[in-house]
């Protein structure tokens, strides 16, 4: 894949093991700024641990990764107020407000004019009618569109989404994808997307990497992946790279 | 981008976005502030009661009025004080909030001063009716105390802070299996820093554990003030001096306990 020289994220032999298990195999890729990337994989692949080790959570066991140039988790704080996540796997306070969550996390990124970013983005993701309301008591949808407003409150420059449309009805998940390829349009910003929704993939993502056991198993664009493998839609690529068929067995 | 940032920098507007977060829950939920006051209020009234009951049938505990409610006031500060700071952090993790948290610019040392400022925002909501209810059952005064309250609430709070970081530790680097330690760890304070007697009462060995402890040094000084009238300064020196070492040690123990998390990648895992 051609990068620029300066890659937003730039991931070189990562390697992490617990306990003898190699979550991540010694993977490399670099993601150039302003690319939407899917990171695809099945359960257990390392996607969420290769995201958390670019993210600065986890310390690799070996190997480097870059995010705009600062090495994490090392560097973590001369860049974590560029970057922001969004994610199922971590909520927002359930008996704030909306529009608490909102302001608290738009103070410790350091937004400025907090009641006018919120009030952009409330207005931007449907959110107005709930902005005083419980967290705890939205909807699954709504408490997904809330963190993305809070992964998008910073305008980052990267942004992580580990399956931002997981557990969303098709419509919702729609309307999601189409706020992402807004925001990421508007900004220029680079975008790693973890998912097991192929059709989001397809249609957001520029790149797909496809890793399996801790290792990066193709890497290209979806139209190459599919030409490659000889199949329809990613969906049936996916599971040949899982099923281990080799890209000459399943283009037959 | 938002605005430029160094690696190194503390920031008070981070602390108070996230004072301002355990505020807004607190205030939200009126069982959290009913939690703060209630219990308190039983140990006043329990030791308060006994202790009338006691000095009208001996003569020494008739001269020393107000040692065991004076004792539990302050036992209350200590204890209270580190629950009040864990429970403020136990907060993120039963709401699944740490990985934003962590995720932020939020910096460590900064989510500890928000979780320290918490801390003494919940005594003061627990602590302040309850000597209020002091004077009004049993005519203790804790605030006439004056400076050597003053004295007695900074060492004592120093303590429950290095708790309470420590105890933070073990929760980022365990999950919410090190919970229990959260509620019960203070309790082993109990014994050994002599609350309701005097270090003499311990076997010799044990009194060399005890004289390594803050609170001891507090409550020996507050038996020196209630019964012989004598504010200690000495104790509160060497209690001051042990706090510094015991809160250096805690929060060490803190950055290695995040830094072993994130190798063992505890920060994703911060359920059972």
């Amino acid at each position: 894949m051609d990068v620029q020289q300066t890659p937003a994220i730039a991931v070189d032999r990562l390697v992490k093991r617990y306990k003898g298990v190699e979550a991540v195999d010694g993977i490399s890729f670099r993601l150039a700024a302003g690319s939407i990337t899917g990171l695809l994989g099945g359960n257990g692949a390392g996607k969420t641990t290769t995201i958390a080790m670019i993210m600065g959570l986890v310390s690799p066991t070996s190997g480097i990764v870059r995010v705009l140039g600062a090495e994490m988790p090392r560097e973590r704080y001369r860049v974590l107020h560029r970057m922001n996540f969004e994610s199922p796997y971590v909520d927002m306070p359930m008996r704030l407000t909306v529009r608490q969550n909102l302001s608290v996390f738009a103070q410790l990124y350091a937004v400025p004019d907090i009641g006018e970013r919120i009030a952009s983005l409330a207005a931007e993701l449907d959110l107005i009618e709930f902005l005083d309301r419980p967290t705890g008591k939205l909807s699954a949808g709504q408490k997904t569109r809330v963190s993305l407003a809070k992964s998008l409150l910073n305008r980052p420059e990267v942004l992580l989404l580990d399956e931002p449309t997981a557990s969303l009805d098709p419509d919702t998940a729609d309307w999601v994808r189409t706020r992402l390829e807004q925001y990421q349009a508007e900004n220029g910003a680079t975008v790693l997307l973890a998912s097991h929704n192929m059709n989001e993939v397809e249609r957001l993502c520029e790149r797909v990497i496809i890793m399996k056991k801790g290792r990066i198993e193709d890497d290209d664009t979806p139209a190459h992946l599919l030409a490659r493998y000889g199949r329809e839609n990613l969906e049936e690529v996916f599971l040949d790279v899982a099923r281990g068929r080799r890209q000459s067995e399943a283009a037959q | 981008m938002m605005r430029t940032d160094t690696g190194m920098d503390f920031s008070l507007n981070r602390v108070s976005a996230m004072v301002r977060r355990y505020w807004y829950l607190l205030r939200s939920s009126w069982p959290r502030i009913l939690d703060l006051i209630y219990w308190p209020t039983v140990q006043m009234l329990m030791w308060g009661f006994l202790q009338v009951y006691i000095s009208q049938n001996a003569g020494f505990f008739a001269r020393a009025g107000g040692v065991f409610i004076g004792s539990v006031l302050l036992w209350d500060i200590l204890f209270r004080g580190q629950l009040g700071f864990s429970i403020s952090f136990l907060e993120e993790m039963y709401a699944r909030n740490l990985g934003n948290l962590m995720m932020s610019p939020l910096r460590p040392a900064e989510f500890l001063l928000a979780l320290m400022i918490m801390s003494i925002v919940r005594l003061s909501i627990g602590m302040i009716p309850v000597s209020i209810l002091a004077i009004v059952f049993f005519g203790f005064n804790l605030w006439a105390l004056g400076l050597a309250l003053a004295a007695f609430f900074a060492n004592l709070i120093l303590t429950s802070w290095s708790v309470g970081i420590f105890v933070a530790g073990l929760l980022l680097r365990n999950g919410l299996g090190a919970e229990s330690m959260a509620w019960t760890i203070m309790f082993l304070f109990l014994p050994l820093t002599c609350v309701y007697y005097p270090v003499t009462v311990l076997p010799d060995w044990l009194q060399y554990v005890a004289w390594a402890l803050p609170p001891t040094y507090v409550f020996e000084g507050m038996r020196a003030l209630v019964i012989d009238h004598v504010f200690r300064a000495d104790l509160m020196i060497e209690a001051f001096a042990f706090n510094v070492v015991l809160f250096a040690a805690a929060s060490l123990a803190f950055f290695t306990l995040l830094r072993s998390a994130r190798i063992h990648g505890s920060l994703l895992q911060t359920g059972e």
